[in-house]
């Protein structure tokens, strides 16, 4: 049944993160952009709003709640409206045990899940961005070497979040003679394996809040154990999904974000007499911007949706990537033209959010729902 | 909750729409062709499948709801083409006019003719509180004289509502809409349009000299004029945000039309189109038809979501205004991408993505350009009045 509307559960959840996006996030944004810092005091306090913990289940010393990724996207869009940074620091630890509450075996989820189910934030995180101008998901240069009953995981990853903290990595990998989604495997390494090394944190145009480091993978050996899905390995295509919707949402908050920045703005600004909204130039800015965002959030949700009932998501996932990341560039773009010269000064966020913009829709792997 | 799946009654439905739609394309060149004729009310194919109303039977509120599996089936059927239809649906945007501000005779009266809608004249369109057509009370008779143009199947409707003023210095308040059968006196059918695209229906351009019609037939009845600012023109504005939908419907299942086809032809040539690789993945024409593609989702969510707000009697103005400015403009830039992606295979008339392509070209214009659309909205958005923001 085509529905477009949330359950009072996820209502709730909305309201809950709107209020603490507002409050606890949004003040630290530009803070944590110019030390390209992120406070532990943010990511405990949001840990406590169980956005990781609730789902897992109960056996593994969760809250057991519905494993939604409607919710998910929900959640997300506030989080990124607050900060996109921030957001997906906050989120960081889902983009590791998520994929093995999804895919794991047996052992690996009593192993690794109940590392997210304590008191305060755990960082661990997805790899799979590689430093390469051709990087695509689908033919990574990552690969995984079988020997005897060991991996040897060689390649490069970058944008890893919190890499210095991270206890583990999910390390994305291809096995040899084997391409697409169906060459693509994923390996738990702990942040002391041997061959393993962490680069300092990355310097970005955006999402500077958000601290990543560089991996260097050289033959770092590993258990056959440690191969996510053990023998049957992972659903590669659900893994991307998940990866893209989520983006797409982080990109629908931070559109929100612009434009509901920009009307203020451009009703106060006055210009040849009235304020510069009272122009339809400008005024029709504002309204695609508000088109735009409808377009990015039903696609974000109708792809989260595909992902709930378990079915491929590929397409959904695809296109509602790629229409955020060129609408929300579109907003961004048009948001700091509203504020001309002061959308250039870093008093303002849009800049801010003009860079994140960018970065958020060339990435990959960096979040999960 | 959030759900984009269609259930099985969704789908028998939505198959009994393409196995329609599917026989009405094979009509579609020739009404292209010749304009002035008009397709039958019934192809000799329709004979042989249910109706389409009678597959509602059965359904329960598990289902997708009314507005939205109607907008669905509407672009099911545009996807075959725009105007030869299996069964042509009585009524026309006259009708929506009557069942959202008629009065309950009115209703039983006028509801089973077919009536078009004449708001636009010679020197005014999206500024429709413009009219200079007047009415005029006398006795107990409206006397109605004026010029009306682009009324979509003014040909071969029954009826129309009309739009007039009965005091041009009272702007908005002035306008009220008028039922008018054909055949009155003082009623001219002056001549029908040659048009760039949607040519199987007709839009005609109408002479009201002196026309004199009942009363009875201001719609709203009598008591729609005292009422400042109620009635005629806010009723029929009401009327735009259930057919503002409707028109992006119609818009994207041509839109859909074009992608389809585009798409076949492409892989029959032997171009590969994924979801799965990023840019660097595939080819840039693969990737100009995703583009394309995700425009089209885009297009077609916010147009079943204003839907979706009137099923749950939720306010869907500033939606309806949405999904209208962006299937008008993602039509137009699908078909003409589609015929780029294509070459002179597009701009051939032994196929029909040339015809989509004129077809889709009035979505961004009636029923409110797509400039008009975006003044409503940033009116909201912003809350200011039509002084406000002019």
């Amino acid at each position: 049944m085509i529905s477009f509307g949330p359950t009072e559960e996820q209502e709730l959840v909305r309201e809950t993160l709107r209020d603490f996006a507002q409050k606890e996030i949004r003040p630290l944004a530009r803070e944590c952009d110019e030390t390209a810092q992120v406070p532990d005091a943010v990511l405990d306090a949001a840990w406590s709003l169980g956005l990781t913990a609730t789902q897992i289940p109960e056996t593994y010393g969760g809250a057991g709640e519905a494993r939604s990724p409607v919710t998910n996207v929900l959640a997300l869009e506030e989080l990124a409206w607050g900060d996109a940074a921030l957001a997906l620091a906050i989120l960081s630890p889902s983009s590791f045990a998520l994929p093995i509450l999804d895919m794991g075996t047996e052992e690996q989820k009593k192993t690794y899940l109940p590392l997210f189910t304590g008191e305060r934030f755990h960082a661990a995180s997805l790899a799979l961005c590689e430093p390469s101008p051709t990087f695509d998901a689908l033919d990574l240069r990552t690969t995984a070497e079988p020997k005897g009953d060991r991996f040897l995981l060689s390649g490069r990853k970058c944008f890893v979040v919190l890499g210095d903290r991270a206890s583990h990595f999910l390390v994305v990998a291809r096995a040899s003679g084997r391409e697409g989604f169906a060459g693509m495997d994923a390996f738990i390494v702990p942040r002391d394996a041997k061959g393993l090394e962490i680069g300092g944190t990355e310097k970005n145009l955006g999402l500077r809040g958000l601290p990543t480091s560089s991996l260097v993978l050289d033959r770092v050996e590993v258990p056959a154990a440690s191969r996510l899905g053990g023998d049957a390995g992972i659903d590669a295509r659900r893994l991307v999904a998940s990866s893209r919707v989520g983006l797409a949402a982080a990109m629908l908050g931070l559109s929100r974000a612009v434009l509901e920045y920009a009307i203020p703005y451009a009703k106060d600004r006055i210009a040849f007499g009235e304020a510069i909204a009272r122009r339809q130039t400008v005024a029709f800015w504002l309204a695609d911007m508000r088109i735009e965002i409808d377009g990015i959030r039903w696609l974000a949700w109708q792809a989260a949706s595909v992902l709930e009932r378990g079915a491929d998501a590929t397409r959904e996932a695809h296109l509602a990537r790629g229409y955020a990341a060129e609408a929300s560039m579109k907003v961004a773009d048009d948001g700091l033209q509203v504020l001309g010269g002061h959308g250039f000064i870093r008093e303002h966020p849009v800049e801010l959010w003009y860079r994140a913009a960018r970065s958020l829709g060339i990435l990959e792997g960096t979040v999960a729902i | 909750m959030i759900d984009f799946d269609l259930t099985q009654n969704d789908r028998k439905i939505l198959d009994t729409v393409r196995r329609e739609a599917l026989v009405a394309r094979t009509y579609a060149r020739h009404y292209d062709e010749h304009e002035h004729e008009f397709p039958p009310d019934t192809l000799p194919e329709a004979k042989d499948f249910p109706d389409t109303w009678s597959l509602f039977a059965g359904r329960t509120d598990q289902d997708t709801s009314m507005g939205v599996i109607s907008l669905l089936m509407l672009m099911g059927q545009t996807w075959g083409d725009y105007s030869v239809r299996m069964r042509r649906n009585k009524g026309g945007l006259g009708n929506a006019a009557l069942r959202a501000a008629g009065t309950p005779e009115q209703q039983v009266k006028w509801g089973d003719l077919t009536l078009a809608m004449a708001i636009t004249e010679p020197g005014c369109g999206s500024d429709s509180a413009g009219v200079q057509c007047t009415a005029v009370l006398d006795g107990d008779e409206w006397v109605i004289n004026g010029e009306k143009i682009f009324v979509t199947t003014g040909c071969r409707a029954d009826g129309v509502v009309v739009w007039a003023t009965l005091d041009k210095s009272a702007g908005r308040a002035g306008i009220k809409s008028f039922l008018i059968e054909k055949g009155a006196p003082g009623f001219v059918v002056a001549h029908k349009e040659k048009k760039l695209g949607i040519r199987a229906d007709d839009t005609a351009a109408y002479v009201f000299q002196n026309c004199r019609i009942p009363r009875g037939n201001l719609l709203g009845g009598d008591e729609s004029i005292p009422r400042e600012g109620s009635g005629g023109f806010r009723g029929v504005m009401k009327t735009f945000n259930m057919t503002r939908p409707g028109v992006a419907a119609i818009g994207l299942g041509m839109a859909e039309a074009a992608l389809d086809f585009t798409r076949e032809e492409l892989e029959k040539a032997g171009v590969e189109i994924q979801y799965g690789p990023g840019i660097h993945g595939q080819s840039a024409v693969a990737q100009k038809l995703l583009r394309l593609e995700a425009q089209f989702e885009a297009a077609k969510l916010t147009t079943l979501h204003a839907a979706w707000l009137g099923d749950q009697r939720k306010p869907n103005n500033d939606e309806a205004s949405i999904c209208k400015a962006k299937a008008g403009a993602a039509v137009r830039e699908i078909t003409q991408g589609c015929i780029e992606l294509l070459g002179p295979m597009g701009i051939s008339r032994d196929h029909l993505l040339e015809k989509w392509f004129r077809d889709v070209r009035i979505t961004d214009i009636y029923e409110g350009t797509g400039q008009i659309q975006r003044l409503i909205l940033a009116r909201s958005i912003l809350g200011y009045s039509s002084k406000d923001l002019k």
